[in-house]
């Protein structure tokens, strides 16, 4: 066996993968090899980073040397001058890595300073493919604790006093629904992975998977103990084909030594997963949804109770748990529910992880204690916002979720907090709006979305998401009515509380959080006809100030449909019935004489 | 996987080749690798340290390189950087001095002082 001087870690993450990291870890490798350093220079694809926005993303141990944006190109040069003579190479560092002249290391850089990783943990620390750097870092310790010193009862306590909370929206205490399903009646049972992630710009639960498969496995097979189940299916969707690959390896490699399958650690104690692929519907994250297209049927939910925890796959009593939640599992076993319990807060314990995503200058993947703030995870952590814009809104939850304004951007985020603004904590998406974002149009998109996802067995959901979108349509183009908003928010609350599930029950809530916090948004469009942000085309025009506009024609040349016409050196004017509102024009004018209204 | 000892040597063996990526508080053996150090014979002397301390199963001690350390014709330059201590600085290194330095500094916490700068300067 050989022993590295120097580790070369390269993103195989989603983001990281789609901008070419697999050709820069061949170029390295290329390199390496040429320079005779091979047998010093280990390079480990590893699993996302976090910070997407600066990928493709290298790390060099042991200094953890942050290298972004690395392109091919840039290979020869990081192994020449950092591998080969020890030179850092400054001009590739991540930007906030240099500062004054010294170089900080990952761990120091703002963006991770104020996370806390526990369901990241590994994730861009250790080779995904390889099981043994899963168990260099305490991996399967958990799971041969648990077995060979834990009656299934003391497990269940743990899991409960460490007061942890499903991670993928609802927040039901994880102990007492492993407790509820070890004590169900019968012959077998099953544990089950929801990894049917789908909020709109929400990938914690990928990362995990291609970042850190074992963790997941780990904490099924100690579930499987719990609750006295051998089987486990983990249940992802097709559009994750590196999470999914990353799975199936990480499986044959824990049969191959014996961590999975029969008698494991020699305790009498047998368990296996396998994976079974959803087809990508909103629906099927819903867990009885997700069941039913499990055993083969159209993913649609039912009535509960009976819950999982008495009848769930093939009417056996079923565990069912989110990525993230199983990802904290093996920690809580091995360091205890007291130490859980110590980050966060009283109400929800531990950490959680969000997708950052919109109008933020560090889009990526963060996990943060329980009670930050929305301002530290905006502002320290998401370097705020870009162009000198002013912060809006946040939106949490996907959704499911809604829109958090400017002004409660103190608040300390955990479950409770945020249900009681009208949003929630969904699985961990976070949107950040500025001023060009309208909150009408927002409401829209995810209603678009719901009606997209909606799978059609009820009524309320089915109907009412179209009717609600319908009206959002016609307030957006223009044609709102006195009315309009007084019957969104009769359909809303309707759907809210007649829909079958999760979905329906929660789909209104972008627009009733809109509503709340930026009724005058929607006002101004149906009363005045004006969109607030300048963001819905058909409530906008431009136009040209007279006394600014010195005739030079750029902008009659710059538009794509011919609507501005004037003499040179004089006023040009917009034909507003050919003006498409591309604004074109308006970023094109030397003189700043064009405004939209 | 038959028992959890197993499991456990597992961790022993692999936590040598990944313990490079985790915090560590402990030694930093620095290598100059500029052209002068390279030149000079640096890389077998990294060997030499490397091998030494994989031999010898040190996890808290960290070898890597700089660039040019500024005596070019003392090099190979070796520094060594111990928590909580002054730190020393062995001049023109050679793989058995680098072995010796292992030994006697990093193992047993006695400073070489005839290899140091300050030995050679006299």
């Amino acid at each position: 066996m050989n022993i590295y001087r120097a580790h070369v870690l390269i993103c195989g993450g989603t983001g990281c993968t789609s901008s070419s990291s697999d050709k820069i870890q061949n170029e390295f490798e290329l390199k390496i090899k040429e320079k005779g350093l091979d047998k010093e220079v280990k390079v480990v694809r590893t699993g996302c980073f976090g910070l997407c926005e600066a990928g493709p993303i290298v790390i060099v141990y042991p200094e953890g040397a942050f290298y972004s944006h690395v392109k091919v190109e840039d290979v020869e040069e990081i192994v020449e001058e950092h591998l080969l003579k020890g030179r850092i190479v400054k001009r590739l560092l991540y930007k906030d890595a240099v500062e004054e002249d010294t170089i900080k290391s990952i761990n120091e850089v703002g963006f991770y300073k104020k996370q806390k990783r526990i369901a990241l943990r590994n994730c861009g620390v250790i080779n995904p493919e390889d099981i043994n750097e899963y168990i260099a870092f305490d991996g399967y310790m958990a799971l041969g604790k648990v077995l060979t010193e834990m009656t299934p009862e003391e497990v269940i306590q743990v899991v409960k006093d460490s007061g942890l909370r499903g991670r993928g929206g609802g927040g039901f205490p994880t102990g007492l629904k492993w407790e509820f399903t070890a004590k169900a009646q019968g012959d077998q049972k099953y544990v089950l992975c929801n990894a049917d992630e789908g909020d709109p710009g929400a990938f914690m639960d990928r990362s995990i998977l291609e970042g850190d498969p074992h963790s997941v496995l780990e904490a099924m097979a100690i579930a499987g103990y719990a609750i006295g189940a051998n089987q486990g299916y983990i249940y992802v969707r097709v559009e994750y084909p590196i999470a999914v690959q990353r799975l199936e390896i990480a499986i044959k490699q824990a049969r191959e030594k014996g961590l999975l399958g029969k008698n494991i650690f020699g305790t009498g104690f047998d368990f296996d997963i396998e994976v079974r692929l959803g087809a990508g519907a909103f629906v099927c994250g819903e867990e009885t949804a997700l069941i039913a297209s499990i055993e083969g049927q159209r993913g649609m939910p039912r009535n509960k109770p009976p819950y999982p925890a008495n009848k769930g796959l093939w009417g056996k009593p079923t565990l069912i748990n989110n990525v993230e939640t199983y990802a904290n599992i093996p920690q809580i076993i091995l360091k205890g529910a007291e130490w859980f319990r110590s980050i966060g807060t009283e109400k929800s314990p531990g950490t959680k992880v969000f997708a950052l995503g919109g109008k933020i200058n560090n889009t990526g993947l963060v996990e943060i204690p329980m009670g930050t703030t929305l301002r530290e995870v905006i502002y320290e952590i998401g370097g705020g916002i870009p162009n000198g814009k002013k912060f809006k809104a946040v939106q949490t939850g996907g959704p499911s979720g809604g829109c958090i304004p400017a002004d409660l951007i103190d608040t300390p985020i955990e479950f409770d907090t945020l249900t009681e603004l009208g949003s929630m904590m969904g699985s961990g998406g976070m949107i950040v709006m500025d001023e060009d974002t309208c909150m009408v149009d927002i409401a829209r998109f995810f209603l678009d979305f719901t009606v997209e996802e909606s799978c059609g067995k009820c009524p309320p959901c089915r109907i009412g998401t179209k009717r609600m979108l319908e009206i959002l349509e016609k307030i957006t183009s223009g044609k709102g009515e006195p009315g309009d908003i007084e019957k969104l928010e009769k359909l809303a609350n309707t759907i809210k509380s007649a829909s079958l599930c999760g979905l329906g029950q929660t789909a209104p809530n972008p627009v009733l959080s809109t509503l709340k916090y930026f009724r005058h948004e929607y006002e101004a469009h149906v009363n005045e006809k004006r969109c607030p942000a300048g963001s819905c085309k058909s409530l906008l025009s431009y136009h040209i100030q007279e006394d600014l506009c010195k005739g030079c024609t750029v902008c009659a040349k710059v538009c794509p449909v011919g609507a501005i016409s004037g003499e040179r050196k004089s006023p040009h004017v917009i034909d507003q019935d050919k003006c498409i509102k591309c604004g074109a024009c308006l970023e094109k004018c030397p003189f700043n004489a064009i405004v939209k209204k | 996987m038959k028992s959890l000892e197993e499991l456990k040597k597992i961790k022993e063996e692999t936590l040598k080749k990944v313990d490079l990526r985790k915090q560590k508080e402990g030694t930093r053996i620095v290598v100059g690798m500029a052209t002068c150090g390279i030149s000079a014979g640096a890389r077998p002397v990294l060997m030499a340290l490397l091998e030494e301390v994989k031999n010898r199963n040190l996890s808290d001690v960290i070898v890597t390189q700089t660039g040019c350390i500024g005596v070019c014709r003392l090099e190979p330059i070796v520094e060594v950087y111990r928590p909580g201590e002054e730190k020393v600085t062995y001049v023109e290194m050679t793989p058995e001095k680098a072995k010796r330095i292992i030994a006697e500094h990093i193992v047993n916490g006695k400073v070489v002082t005839e290899y140091t700068i300050g030995a050679y300067e006299k």
